[in-house]
């Protein structure tokens, strides 16, 4: 393998991984704070993308503006499913609430087959975006450029919000015990909102940032990237946010790695993957930066 | 809190009612009209993709299905009702498809369905209930194989894949193949294997062979390897929402190769969402193309009556469709009843009938015998440029 090939690799790997990585983050932090595993993220994440699209070629607006416009609107719909869906069963045992989150998930791919139609769209891109860079062999876009970096800020933006704002500390202690926070006056209803709120502005985005490097909106296209970046997030520690960055990248340069230096088995690639994520939870099996279980006393 | 969850449900609801209302594309519901008396009607059922990854095909091979229903509503003096049903783009709704039209629509024969994969695990159904089947667009020979109540319209993929490697080879000179396929899908698998074979016989060599899996997205690992073998042609026997993807890819990793796909890259929406990274792309289809010279009487008819009623151009799966519906009622006709056994036999004795695409002979294997089509995408637009023989 020549030098050029292995860094074309390696900034492929790169891309993919962030993409992950970005997925991850809100599959994380609605897992850390109310300790439910969002099976509809990925559903949310189309619902983004969509919005975009629709902002840019039904309604002429000009790119930040949809983009802005389409995390509002998502992050509503993420509240609204909350409210619908996951409020009224508070209460509940664990597993109904992660039931749900199926149910819910299911429901939004057949709702968007019959308001969306099954018949894929092509994504238009901004122009500065796609306009591939050539260095030597090496071919890069400018989206690549921006998937670390982005992930990177709203790790950090996220990371800040959760240990240093007023909302941030209501997350945090209802993430150890939502009665007692009750007690404490902490507004729990408000601040699961609030949570599910950020945690649907998180799939918006990386859902759009999906569709601008794979320009292909369908309505089953969340579930693939849904469900890699929910293992993404286990390998690197469920509730971590930096565990779920790191989860990304690692699992995005797996897959493509495995390609690049076993290409016979790259059909194999997801299944050499998940054996790695195997052996990794099986040595570690909070994940990479998952807090230790303790027992409450 | 129940309030809450009540009225919840109430908006979704209310707001899925709305948005159906003002005429979304809704996809076809399975369709149940009012019951008639037994004898009266000919039930035919219908299994198609109408959702899921397939859907674009599926829709337009009932387009192509019902439109002939329209142009011939009637055979041996009673009326045809069409049962459709959505298999989804998926095995399982497949079988229970064609089980819920057998058993609970009572139909006397089957059409369907695009996708071969779809079309065996529905083929199982109707062979084992004794009810014939005619496919419109699944082209792995599997679907056919060792069946009494199958058959298709179409060519199989032994036949396809050698044209496009005779294609490949004599026609743009190609020595150096690779190839892309899709693992978990039966079609993709088979008719890379067909053009691999057909491809070595014909002197050439295939420099890499690479894997990926139904719903991949990222195929840059691929990619990076192929452009690193420096092949003349890369041959990727996809589905066309995924070869789109590929080839935008392929044109972002500096691919200066042609790369060429099957029949199932055939949909007008391959250039939508390709855009300029399809131009130049070239694929095997069955011979029939709105864009092709010299067309028969019927071909003729069938795309100036399409766009009598619409703004699109007809694709060869509307055609497809459009020939299935024609040749089982033609079948029926010859059997004088709809005795599932009489119309399979009328069926395998289809000789020279003259369809959208030519005359159409259904052989022992109960496959229609068809030269092979060539289309390239040229300055957005498909192009019919070849009709070819295949050396096999």
């Amino acid at each position: 393998m020549s030098l050029a090939m292995f860094v074309q690799h390696l900034f492929n790997a790169l891309t993919l991984g962030s993409l992950y990585a970005l997925i991850a983050i809100g599959y994380t932090m609605v897992y850390g704070i109310l300790r439910l595993i969002n099976f509809a993220h990925g559903e949310i994440f189309m619902m983004g993308a969509y919005f975009v699209f629709w902002g840019v070629t039904l309604f002429h607006l000009p790119w930040p503006i949809a983009v802005i416009g389409a995390i509002l609107v998502t992050s509503m719909a993420g509240i609204m499913v909350d409210r619908v869906a996951y409020k009224p069963l508070r209460n509940a045992p664990r597993i109904s609430a992660l039931i749900s989150s199926i149910g819910v998930s299911f429901f939004l791919q057949n709702f968007a087959i019959v308001v969306f139609s099954a018949i894929p769209r092509a994504v238009q891109r901004p122009d500065w975006l796609v306009k591939v860079i050539v260095i030597d062999k090496i071919r890069i876009l400018p989206l690549t450029l921006v998937f670390p970096v982005l992930s990177f800020i709203l790790m950090m933006g996220l990371l800040y919000v959760v240990y240093r704002t007023k909302p941030g500390l209501g997350m945090r202690a209802i993430s150890k015990d939502i009665e007692t926070s009750r007690l404490m006056g902490v507004p729990v209803n408000r601040i699961i909102a609030i949570t599910f709120g950020m945690g649907s502005a998180l799939a918006a985005a990386s859902g759009i940032m999906w569709a601008l490097r794979y320009p292909q909106l369908q309505p089953v296209m969340g579930v693939i990237p849904g469900f890699k970046a929910f293992i993404a997030a286990v390998f690197g520690g469920i509730g971590s946010i930096q565990g779920a960055v790191i989860g990304g990248l690692v699992l995005g340069f797996i897959e493509i790695m495995i390609v690049a230096f076993l290409p016979t088995l790259a059909g194999y690639r997801d299944a050499f993957a998940f054996v790695l994520l195997i052996i990794i939870l099986l040595i570690m099996p909070t994940g990479l930066m998952g807090e230790k279980l303790e027992d409450k006393v | 809190m129940k309030k809450g969850l009540l009225l919840g449900l109430i908006v979704v609801i209310a707001v899925i009612g709305f948005m159906m209302m003002r005429g979304e594309k809704a996809p076809e519901a399975p369709v149940v009209e009012e019951p008639v008396a037994e004898g009266e009607v000919i039930r035919i059922g219908v299994y198609l993709p109408l959702t899921g990854q397939m859907a674009m095909g599926g829709q337009l091979e009932l387009d192509g299905i019902k439109m002939a229903q329209v142009e011939m509503p009637e055979v041996l003096g009673r009326k045809v009702e069409l049962f459709v049903v959505d298999n989804k783009s998926d095995k399982v709704e497949s079988a229970n498809a064609v089980k819920r039209l057998i058993e609970k629509e009572q139909v006397v024969a089957v059409i369907g369905t695009y996708g071969s994969s779809l079309a065996m695990a529905g083929g199982e159904v109707a062979e084992s209930a004794g009810i014939p089947m005619v496919g419109t667009s699944c082209t792995n020979p599997l679907v056919t194989q060792g069946k009494k109540y199958i058959f298709r319209v179409c060519f199989i993929d032994p036949l396809q894949g050698a044209g496009a490697a005779t294609y490949a080879n004599k026609v743009l000179g190609a020595k150096k193949a690779a190839l892309l396929i899709d693992v978990a899908n039966d079609y993709s698998v088979g008719l890379a294997g067909f053009f691999e074979k057909s491809f070595l016989k014909l002197g050439g060599e295939i420099v890499s062979k690479l894997n990926y899996n139904s719903g991949d997205q990222d195929f840059t690992a691929q990619l990076t390897e192929i452009i690193s073998k420096s092949p003349d042609i890369l041959f990727v026997p996809s589905y066309f929402a995924e070869g789109a993807i590929i080839m935008k890819q392929a044109q972002e990793l500096g691919v200066t190769f042609q790369i060429m796909g099957g029949d199932a890259m055939d949909n007008p929406q391959i250039v939508e969402i390709g855009g300029d990274a399809v131009e130049g792309f070239v694929h095997t289809t069955f011979p029939y193309d709105p864009s092709m010279k010299d067309m028969n009487p019927v071909a003729q008819k069938f795309t100036d009556n399409w766009k009598k009623n619409r703004t699109d151009d007809p694709n060869v799966n509307a055609a497809l469709g459009y020939e299935s519906y024609m040749i089982l009622l033609d079948a029926i006709t010859r059997a004088g009843n709809t005795d599932p056994e009489a119309v399979t036999a009328a069926l395998a004795a289809t000789k020279d009938f003259a369809g959208v695409t030519g005359l159409t002979t259904i052989n022992a294997s109960h496959d229609a015998e068809k030269p092979i089509g060539i289309v390239e995408i040229k300055e957005g637009k498909k192009l019919y440029i070849a009709t070819i023989a295949p050396e096999l």
